[in-house]
């Protein structure tokens, strides 16, 4: 497992470097996105890791795509690379369905999505809220009430926004009646199933991101320390900056070992368990690397010049996204709460109560 | 531009990977599971926090032995089941979250053993290992002194050299159990201090009680006795007490401090009062607590993955010494971050003689809370040995 992760982010990683130079990266700011990494990545094969061969899928496991998703949050890849494979991809190979090329995006409706069956008809009608890359992507998937709907680009109207980072998380708006075949939920005998599934699957996904922001927000903060120079002597040298440094590499490795541990977990079935823990360990260990960042650069890191917030913008971004530390951690108390007396340990080692 | 691809890329730290647990450890957990279920039911032990620290219970330590719960890592030879680092991982976990008194072998078991394995002679092994897995033989560790503290490589304890042996003279501080220990492993000065301050340190083994060994309880804020001064006046030692090779003991007490780094007890001091506290409000209904128990128990999950993860290395032959440091630092604190959420949500008074669990678990864990960020190596120093991974000291 390991060496395959290796060999995987090892390719991601040189492709990410060759494709994030500073015009590629500025076309990408403020709503755009990184159109070339995107091609690369699908001419390997990568834009369709863990969506299995017979759907038109490249295969692999949830924690492959885990581990590239780290080593695109460490670049801040403005890509729709989670709603492509481990979202849309997978929503269209439970459908029974193949996956076209093209980026994909999917989300699930609120209250202001109906969808409504008449004959050989479906109509699609109202909007939905923040969702990622829609001005870019191809084709979205929409998981609502009875099953999923498949909506191509031109049959949706997008209201441009953005989240914290200027990555395109727009506003939708669909009126339209689309022949039946677009209502993919009939293969599904158990939608809301799905539902869970898929709000596990966008948690970890951010998570997977975040983690891999974490570590860029410490790289760049271990290499800051060592060339900026006061009193004398790097900043590196004072006691109080390697200790920050250090609370640092803590937070970013717990994030790191959250996610595959969960992605591991969820690789063998929906574990919500494991999930919830690792969002809510991401997302909140997410704030105090960004603040330890910026911290570490004084006032430099906090300018439009310095990189550093392309990283610092997506930890505060990301976090919120998929669900917060504060939601998860509360569907995960109320597990507790409900393990039973003495079920706690059963509950966090995810084995039988025997007391 | 800087990126995350440099020379740290390569860190041992990024290296760490969650274990998976093979399925046969089910067992394994299941019989530790129920035989601590039927010990606390027959009252024959009590639930408490920190009970590695100070759960002294001989008899409780012997039956542990009967079913080869101790010196599991050790080979058959020596009395041990050959079990990997990972079965003994399960073991341990399982008798700390249910605050079982592992204090009495724990030292044994956890570092001196293998230490004894990993650089002691065939004699002995022979003479130290089996007793340690059937849980009738408890060491000490011998290390701090009054002058040293952090800065382990500044030990005065002298050992000179005799005709047939060493003879040692000095005074060691804060060691645990050495009071009712058969033994301890201690950290000498056997040559001069040179530049390099990490030559000339050599580790001795000393059978306890020993005339000229005078043993002084130290006793903690709360009253308990559990360290004490060891002062070795001039004691004798034939050469077929040193551990490993004289001159050595720095590396040795190293992949020792390792060891003695790298357990779940580092994260599940606290765990019995969290347990307490969860059933607590469960039984008030108290759904308002979910969010910050949720994220409490998520922090576990996530350290005990960590530690895991640690263990993973050790089964695999590594030496997670950065790993486990970092881990230790993150795991320690979140055992007061335990005690600061049950004041918040336990609605009791902390009281050592309460017949409340929460309110009696609560006065343990805060009387025994200053030792969580010191013993075994301070969160500082840690973070100092993860500065120094990460190229910046
Ligand atoms: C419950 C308990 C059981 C113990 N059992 C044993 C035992 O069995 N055997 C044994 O040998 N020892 C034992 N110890 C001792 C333990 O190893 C030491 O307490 C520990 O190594 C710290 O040393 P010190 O207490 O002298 O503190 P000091 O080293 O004096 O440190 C005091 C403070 O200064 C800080 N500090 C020191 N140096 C630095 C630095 N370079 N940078 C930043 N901060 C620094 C420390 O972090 C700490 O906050 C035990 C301790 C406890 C609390």
């Amino acid at each position: 497992m390991n060496d395959v992760h290796d060999t995987l982010t090892a390719v991601v990683r040189e492709v990410c470097a060759k494709l994030s130079g500073a015009e590629i990266r500025a076309r990408a700011d403020d709503g755009g996105w990184n159109a070339p990494l995107w091609a690369a990545l699908e001419e390997l094969g990568m834009t369709t890791i863990a969506v299995p061969e017979e759907a038109g899928g490249s295969g692999g496991t949830i924690s492959d795509a885990v581990a590239v998703l780290q080593v695109l949050g460490e670049h801040a890849a403005a890509i729709p690379f989670a709603e492509s494979c481990l979202l849309g991809g997978w929503l269209l190979a439970r459908c029974g369905e193949p996956v076209p090329r093209g980026p994909l995006t999917a989300t699930v409706a609120g209250d202001g999505l109906h969808v409504v069956r008449h004959g050989d008809k479906v109509g699609v009608r109202g909007s939905i809220r923040r969702v990622p890359w829609a001005r870019q992507a191809e084709h979205l998937l929409v998981v609502h009430g009875a099953g999923v709907v498949l909506l191509k680009a031109g049959e949706f109207e997008v209201l441009p926004r953005t989240n914290l980072a200027g990555e395109p998380r727009d506003d939708v708006l669909v009126d339209r009646s689309l022949r039946a075949d677009r209502d993919l939920g009939r293969g599904l005998t158990e939608a809301s199933s799905v539902l869970d599934e898929f709000q596990q699957r966008a948690a970890l996904s951010r998570a997977a991101l975040l983690a891999g922001a974490a570590r860029r927000a410490l790289a760049l903060a271990v290499d800051y320390a060592g060339e900026r120079e006061q009193f004398g002597r790097p900043i590196a040298r004072f006691q109080a900056v390697q200790q920050h440094l250090a609370a640092m590499a803590g937070e970013v490795l717990a994030m790191r070992i959250a996610v595959d541990a969960a992605a591991v977990a969820v690789g063998e079935g929906p574990d919500v368990l494991a999930v919830a823990a690792a969002k809510t360990t991401t997302s909140g260990s997410a704030g105090v690397v960004a603040s330890l960042a910026h911290q570490v650069h004084g006032a430099l890191g906090y300018t439009a010049e310095h990189p550093l917030h392309r990283t610092t913008t997506r930890l505060w971004a990301w976090r919120d996204e998929g669900g917060s530390e504060h939601a998860w951690a509360a569907a995960l108390g109320r597990r507790a709460l409900g393990a039973g007396p003495g079920g706690l340990w059963a509950l966090v080692t995810a084995t039988e109560a025997g007391r | 531009m800087t990126t995350a691809t440099s020379g740290r890329e390569r860190l041992d730290l990024w290296q760490l990977r969650p274990a998976v647990l093979p399925p046969e450890l089910d067992q394994v957990r299941a019989k530790v599971r129920a035989f601590v279920a039927q010990e606390v039911s027959s009252g024959r032990i009590t639930t408490r926090c920190d009970q590695w620290l100070g759960g002294w219970d001989e008899a409780f330590s012997r039956r542990l032995g009967q079913h080869g719960w101790l010196g599991m890592t050790f080979p058959a030879a020596y009395g041990g089941a050959a079990a990997g680092a990972l079965a003994r991982f399960v073991v341990t976990e399982e008798l700390l979250a249910a605050g079982a008194p592992v204090a009495a072998h724990w030292i044994a078991d956890r570092q001196s053993g293998p230490g004894l394995l990993r650089f002691g002679t065939e004699e002995q092994k022979r003479a130290y290992l089996p007793r340690i897995a059937r849980g009738e033989c408890f060491f000490a560790a011998g290390m701090s002194e009054p002058d040293t503290g952090s800065d382990l490589a500044s030990v005065r304890t002298r050992g000179t050299r005799v005709a047939g042996g060493w003879r040692i003279s000095g005074t060691k501080v804060w060691a645990s159990g050495a009071h009712r220990a058969h033994a301890m492993i201690a950290l000498v000065r056997t040559e001069a201090r040179t530049a390099d301050r990490h030559a000339g340190l050599t580790q001795v083994l000393i059978d306890l009680p020993d005339p000229d060994v005078h043993i002084r309880p130290i006793l903690l804020l709360s009253g308990e006795h559990h360290f004490n001064e060891v002062v070795f006046d001039d004691v004798f030692l034939p050469d077929d007490r040193v551990l490993g090779a004289p001159g050595a003991g720095w590396q040795q007490v190293t992949s020792e401090l390792a060891m003695e780094r790298s357990g779940p007890e580092r994260v599940l001091s606290t765990f019995p009062l969290l347990s307490a506290l969860v059933d607590r409000l469960a039984s008030a209904g108290s759904e308002a607590s979910a969010p910050r128990l949720g994220a409490l128990v998520a922090r576990l999950w996530t350290l005990r993955q960590m530690s895991l993860a640690v263990a993973g290395r050790l089964e695999a032959g590594a030496a997670p010494a950065v790993e486990a440091a970092l881990v230790k630092d993150l795991g320690t604190r979140y055992e007061g971050v335990v005690i600061e959420a049950a004041r918040e949500l336990g609605g009791a008074v902390p009281d050592l003689g309460s017949a409340d669990p929460v309110a009696l678990l609560l006065a343990e864990s805060i009387l025994h809370s200053p030792g969580f960020t010191l013993r075994g190596g301070t969160n500082e120093i840690l973070r100092g040995v993860v500065a120094k991974e990460l190229g910046v000291r």
